[in-house]
């Protein structure tokens, strides 16, 4: 184990990796690197984010139409989504994310399905109007059980002006379904989080008050799990504490959730917001429409998941606190066994993260609660107030990284000899090579859930196969043995 | 043979560009020349007069009907008119949809691709649509397509604010390209000293005036009959300058990078020839006064 990081090392090293920019990449970088000062309690005055990428770095971010049809609606399970325009942004987006859903493909779910126009230059020269209103039509011949269609921008849609809104208006009186345009053109926005604003919007526009005025059995118990995507059954395992503590979850947005519990959301008492960054904008709707007040809550690992748990029922009656801490009581004992059993061979191990939307700050709980320490976190596509949140989770003098380069993240992980790093699946390979444990994030590497109490034992067993995982001494020949450090260190 | 000289006419919208290619392709072909137009106007009317035809079947129309371009042949595209004139459409979507400038694209690459210039041809036209509006109208005059840009403009100010753009848009290219501008055509709209004017511009432009077409209504009763003055009054004194206008096309010489105009530049020259008044800032943004 290394050192304990000093603020001072910390600001030598973000200026030492900043050495070889050139003067204005160097000017410009600076800003999205930070030394966590806990004494500061707004981030704009220390970092910068949501600022285009520089030409000629690898950064790692997405396009606004992976927010929309990626994140916020591809997981919604009874929507047929169509990529329109040429067939890759499907193509190569289909099935990646891992959101799980109960239902049978092509029948009552569509979301390991690719439905995409697919552009030719005809559609470019003459436009995609015609082509989208025919596709839908046979979408609804073929899968005659969708509840619904949204239509995903790519770029092309775009730039030639094609109309889908009035597309979208016609079909949707024709077939008798929900249809909706979204305009999240690949070009538009820094990032996928663009993206996921647009979606948001779309969900407001098109769908969100669909059933104002229609009855719904209400409960006092009544709540949304917002920004919960179920990759790897993630909002499964959170869904059910909820209903053990005695709330009713009316609706999962987006990870195995349907059209309906969209539509029928804003009746609930409570909205519970996982990832902030992708939903806070109709959590924020709803607040403002309908008076649905929102929380932010983290099931991560067993502190925060018990301080979540606390807080969600402390906007509700007697019941539901007793249900919390009943809850809390009966994962106790497991929780305790999986902390036994995975504490004394992670202890100390520090990691860095750079992830998406709320890990880089959500999974540090569930890391101490392993004895674990986070030194270094950041994220693809974040906005200040995600890192005024960051902030606040992260030990003082850790390092912050928004939207960090191939280069930079590189020269951090060689200088601080992080024992783990949890990124994507750009970064991983990177890695390994430099013979770094490393977790894929985004998708939980083909395990999970993570979220919740049963989400947490996966998630301990994961860090320590890969942590204590013997590979890692295998990567050097034995007569190179003693050379690998140094190697590592000059390469 | 000859080499093969590529051509494209621009100018302002409305201008008589069409018209004007049209009668100078008719009496290159009188001439003996054998030529191609390519019309790279989704309105389709560049070849109406050579080949009598309300308008012809382009290659875009032709190609979203066969399900793309690779499933054309060159002879379902190429129509043959007066004086053995050969015809192309580009084609593309109505106003209000799509993407014309990538038709264009689609349609050069198309020609290219199947060897249209290949043949024994002395001549290509390309007529484009009236403003550059984006890169597809831009394509017939990237590296090896059209080397000499025809302006047809008139003494009207707009249509030498246009002239003056458009050979703004051919200096970006001839840096990259072989593009050169080879002459401002003068259609006239019979405006005060409009030969004088055209000449002065030309002369600031480092080009020529190549051509004072007179206006003459036997253009407009030969276009009503969908013909060329060439072919629908061979004896007419407008037929004359059209070929005085091709000869000189045939001996052309002078081809430059041209030098546009700073606006500033520009309202001088208007000034001096009248068009607006000197130093008279006080008419800027005035209404007419009612009497």
């Amino acid at each position: 184990m290394s050192e304990q990081l000093t603020r001072e090392k910390a600001q030598a090293l973000i200026e030492e990796v900043l050495e070889v920019y050139p003067e204005k990449a160097k000017k410009d970088r600076a800003k999205h690197l930070m030394v966590n000062d806990k004494t500061i309690t707004q981030s704009k005055k220390c970092i910068t984010s949501n600022r285009k990428s520089l030409p000629g770095v690898m950064t790692q971010r997405g396009c606004a139409y992976a927010g929309s049809k990626g994140v916020v609606w591809g997981p919604i399970k009874d929507i047929i989504d169509i990529s329109h325009g040429p067939v890759g942004c499907g193509a190569y987006s289909r099935g990646g994310r891992r959101n799980y859903f109960a239902g049978t493909s092509g029948v009552d779910a569509f979301c390991d399905i690719n439905f995409t126009s697919d552009f030719q230059e005809k559609d470019i020269v003459f436009g995609g109007d015609k082509k989208l209103a025919k596709l839908i039509d046979e979408l609804e011949m073929l899968f005659p059980l969708s509840r619904g269609i949204s239509v995903q921008s790519e770029c092309p849609v775009g730039l030639i002006g094609d109309d889908i809104e009035a597309v979208s208006k016609k079909k949707a009186a024709e077939i008798g379904k929900t249809v909706v345009p979204v305009r999240c053109e690949g070009f538009r926005g820094v990032s996928q989080s663009l993206g996921h604003h647009i979606a948001n919007d779309a969900v407001r526009d098109w769908i969100l008050s669909a059933r104002d005025e229609q009855p719904f059995e209400q409960t006092p118990y009544d709540v949304a799990i917002l920004g919960d995507y179920n990759i790897g059954g993630d909002a499964w395992a959170s869904r059910i504490l909820l209903e053990e503590m005695g709330l009713r979850v009316v609706a999962q947005w987006s990870g195995d959730g349907t059209l309906t519990e969209m539509e029928n959301t804003p009746k609930v008492k409570l909205n519970l917001l996982h990832c902030y960054r992708s939903m806070n904008y109709i959590a924020r709707h709803m607040e403002e429409k309908y008076g649905i007040p929102w929380l932010e809550y983290n099931f991560f690992g067993p502190t925060k998941i018990a301080e979540s748990l606390r807080e969600i029922a402390s906007h509700f009656d007697a019941t539901i606190q007793e249900g919390a801490e009943r809850v809390i009581a009966r994962y106790k004992p497991a929780m305790d066994a999986v902390i036994a059993k995975y504490r004394a061979r992670l202890e100390g191990k520090k990691v860095m993260l750079y992830v998406g939307g709320l890990r880089p700050r959500h999974t540090v709980g569930a890391y101490e609660d392993l004895g674990m320490e986070v030194i270094g976190a950041g994220y693809e596509f974040a906005h200040n107030d995600d890192y005024d949140r960051t902030m606040k989770d992260m030990k003082d003098a850790t390092l912050i990284y928004d939207d960090v380069t191939g280069y930079e993240f590189e020269e951090f992980v060689r200088q601080l000899k992080p024992d783990l790093i949890g990124s994507g699946i750009k970064e991983k390979y990177a890695f390994h090579k430099m013979a770094v444990p490393f977790r894929q994030l985004h998708s939980w590497d083909y395990s999970g859930p993570y979220h919740g109490f049963d989400g947490f034992a996966i998630f301990a067993r994961d860090m320590d196969m890969t942590i204590n995982n013997p590979c890692w001494n295998l990567f050097r020949p034995p007569w190179q043995k003693d050379t690998a450090e140094a190697d590592l260190k000059a390469a | 043979m000859a080499k093969l000289r590529q051509c494209a006419i621009y100018g302002k919208g409305g201008i008589g560009k069409s018209t004007t290619t049209q009668n100078l392709v008719a009496a290159l072909a009188e001439a003996g020349k054998k030529v191609l137009i390519v019309g790279c106007d989704p309105k389709a009317d560049s070849t109406r007069l050579i080949l009598h035809s309300k308008a012809q079947t382009t290659v875009m129309h032709l190609a979203a009907e066969a399900g793309s371009v690779e499933d054309l042949e060159l002879d379902d595209v190429l129509a043959v008119g007066y004086g053995g004139v050969k015809c192309v459409e580009s084609g593309g979507p109505e106003p209000g949809v799509g993407c014309a400038g990538r038709g264009v694209i689609t349609a050069i690459n198309f020609l290219e691709e199947e060897g249209a210039y290949e043949e024994d041809l002395d001549f290509v036209f390309y007529d484009v649509l009236g403003d550059v509006v984006c890169g597809g109208f831009a394509m017939p005059i990237r590296e090896n397509k059209a080397q000499e840009i025809y302006i047809v403009c008139s003494g009207e100010m707009m249509a030498m604010y246009a002239a003056n753009n458009i050979a703004k848009g051919i200096v970006k290219y001839a840096n990259s390209g072989g593009v050169r501008l080879a002459g401002l055509i003068c259609n006239s709209r019979k405006t005060d000293r409009e030969d004088e004017l055209i000449m002065a511009l030309a002369a600031k432009l480092g080009t020529q005036m190549i051509h004072f077409v007179p206006r003459d209504n036997v253009v407009q009763h030969a276009e009503i009959r969908r013909m060329t003055v060439i072919e629908y009054d061979p004896k007419a004194g407008q037929a004359d300058e059209y070929r005085t206008l091709a000869q000189k096309v045939i001996d052309n010489k002078l081809f430059v990078i041209p030098t546009p105009l700073e606006m500033e530049e520009l309202e001088d020259i208007l000034m001096e020839f009248g068009i607006m008044d000197v130093e008279d800032e006080s008419v800027v943004g005035k209404a007419k006064e009612v009497a």
